[in-house]
């Protein structure tokens, strides 16, 4: 357990070590997290049950270029993961500022930045097992092939697209109640997904729908699916550097946001 | 601040080569500074928006003591625990612990603290949330030790979700004397506990103390701080309206209470000697008195079938709604 003996004259001096603070954190996020039918179920099945009745069930057909199969690889990872992310940080922030928790874990030694880093790391696993349980899926019953290469490039693009849904996160762990966070959550993850055609094809959406995804880095799960559809060959409008440049801008907002609730929070209670 | 810091640890560490126990720690230390105040207010105010929830309060807390921050609900108890916690700043005035501040992760791994909390994440056992909370301190209490003192040894595996009310306090108690801190705040600790949890936990605050923690323990059951605390401070709408031991706050009320059921009225009984205060107190009366025996003596002499005679000490509980009294 603790690496210095309490009898050794340089224990006092010894500072946790904050390795280990992060790792423990991560762990019993993690663990609290898949031990929460609401949360584990909810984030990794609604995605695979939408994938296999309309990507294997219904898969014949093809979008664009591509067999539904693979187009709806980056549609419902985009969708897991958002899920995944937003879940993973709002509902649990929103929770633990509302009801005290933040407060007992802020008046103990842990540093701030472990809290946080615990939810990111979480959120990232569940997206990382969502987006290998589509393409296992894929592979296997759906006649998707795709270079090892390319999946590997697809299964890292999609996990990454989990950092900015985690600052979307904080910004609404922030601002929303204990209780309502889940509702406030879902006000905002459905439509996105919808408007950034995670659900329909992009191309039959409204026209108005589609100029805003494609011109205002507002619809961050557009930009992410985007640059996944890119590598599988069906990529539509607008350069691989703006997709991740709407990312990044969209992320840094939500930072702000963030931030702003944060000392908001501060003052409310001193 | 950063050198009062620096200087404890300099301090702790010989001790530490005297012993291994945790007591030849913290004991030394406590006698090094002056008036052995390990932590203080000074003059603070807090105002939230236009409510004050305290006004020029003044607070010491002495090292191996238990202090008692007495008052009703809304008195400002949770507020001065925060101040010293470092989770919110006077609007005005001083707060220092351990010569530092107390927001500083150096004074955090020396302080223990058992808040009120509306919800802990359910799915995490006993175990494993102390587990957790050690891993911030740099010199915990092995986990079986936690376990032990706070009587969890049967229920570690147990989430957190299906302990009874009482089991869970026990699990934040652990949390707050997980990282073997010097002092201790526990806020409302027994809050809706069952009689036999409740002295349970006050067994475990006493054997804190007989370690040479110090505690500052906030609460409105008047027995738990008569049973307990060395030191009390009764708060009130903010401010402190008294200090002392608990003998001595009760002394701040007349000394004796004498119940009796008699045919007497209460001008006839006002008239014996030593009669402070008189109240009709169902088919008694209640007398107050600093001289029950004098008082006794006439009431036998006067009332010949006088019968159910009690004589108690004035509790805290009277010298408490007294005080609350006064200011108002």
């Amino acid at each position: 357990m603790a690496s210095v003996s309490t009898t050794m004259p340089a224990a006092t001096f010894a500072r946790p070590n904050p390795l280990r603070i992060c790792f423990k954190e991560a762990k019993y996020e993690f663990l609290k997290c898949l031990r929460l039918p609401m949360y584990s179920v909810s984030t990794m099945l609604f995605p695979i049950m939408f994938y296999v009745l309309f990507g294997l069930v219904m898969g014949r057909q093809t979008i664009g270029s591509i067999s539904t199969s693979v187009y709806l690889i980056p549609a419902y990872g985009t969708f897991g993961v958002m899920g995944a992310s937003l879940f993973g940080t709002a509902a649990t922030l929103a929770g633990d500022r509302g009801l005290g928790w933040l407060q007992v874990k802020r008046a103990s030694p842990m540093p701030i930045y472990a809290y946080f880093l615990a939810k990111v790391v979480t959120s990232v696993i569940f997206s990382t097992v969502d987006v290998l349980a589509l393409l296992t899926l894929g592979v296997a019953f759906g006649g998707v092939h795709i270079p090892t290469l390319v999946a590997a490039k697809l299964v890292l693009t999609l996990v990454s697209g989990s950092l900015p849904f985690c600052t979307m996160g904080l910004a609404i762990g922030y601002f929303a109640g204990p209780t309502s966070a889940p509702a406030v959550i879902n006000i905002f993850y459905l439509p996105m997904s919808f408007c950034s055609g995670l659900w329909m094809p992009f191309m039959f959406l409204p026209k108005f729908v589609q100029k805003i995804a494609v011109f205002l880095p507002l619809l961050p799960p557009y930009h992410l699916s985007q640059l996944v559809f890119h590598q599988v060959g069906a990529g539509q409008g607008g350069p691989i550097l703006w997709h991740w440049e709407s990312l990044l801008g969209f992320s840094l907002v939500c930072l702000g946001i963030a931030w702003v609730g944060h000392q908001r929070d501060q003052k409310a209670n001193g | 601040m950063r050198l009062q810091a620096l200087v404890d640890d300099v301090l702790s560490v010989e001790e530490f080569g005297d012993g291994d126990m945790a007591i030849a720690q913290v004991v030394p230390i406590q006698r090094s500074r002056a008036h052995g105040t390990v932590a203080e207010i000074q003059g603070a105010s807090k105002n939230f928006g236009s409510v004050r929830a305290l006004v020029d309060f003044n607070f010491q807390v002495r090292a191996g003591e238990l202090t008692a921050l007495l008052g009703p609900n809304g008195a400002g108890k949770t507020t001065a625990i925060k101040l010293l916690l470092g989770l919110a700043c006077p609007t005005s005035g001083r707060v220092s612990v351990f010569g530092a501040d107390p927001a500083e992760a150096t004074t955090r791994t020396r302080v223990g603290a058992m808040l009120q909390v509306g919800r802990v994440p359910e799915s995490l056992r006993a175990a494993e949330h102390i587990d957790l909370f050690s891993s911030y301190y740099p010199n915990p209490l092995p986990i079986s030790e936690t376990l032990a003192i706070a009587g969890l040894e049967e229920l570690r595996d147990r989430k957190f979700g299906d302990l009874s009310g009482g089991q869970k306090q026990r699990v934040l108690f652990a949390l707050a004397i997980c990282g073997n801190p010097d002092l201790l705040f526990l806020d409302e600790p027994t809050v809706g506990l069952d009689v036999e949890a409740r002295h349970l936990l006050w067994q475990e605050i006493r054997n804190l103390l007989g370690r040479g923690k110090t505690v500052v323990l906030t609460t409105h059951y008047l027995e738990e701080a008569d049973a307990l605390a060395d030191r009390v401070a009764v708060i009130n709408k903010g401010s402190i309206i008294a200090e002392g031991t608990p003998a001595q706050i009760k002394s701040r009320t007349a000394g004796k209470k004498i119940r009796c059921v008699t045919q007497l009225s209460a001008a006839v009984i006002r008239d014996i000697k030593g009669v402070i205060d008189v109240q009709a107190d169902r088919e008694a009366v209640v007398i107050q008195s600093n001289h029950p025996e004098s008082v006794l003596r006439g009431l036998l002499s006067l009332d010949l079938e006088i019968s159910g005679i009690e004589v108690t000490s004035a509790g805290l509980e009277d010298a408490f709604l007294a005080l609350t009294r006064e200011e108002k």
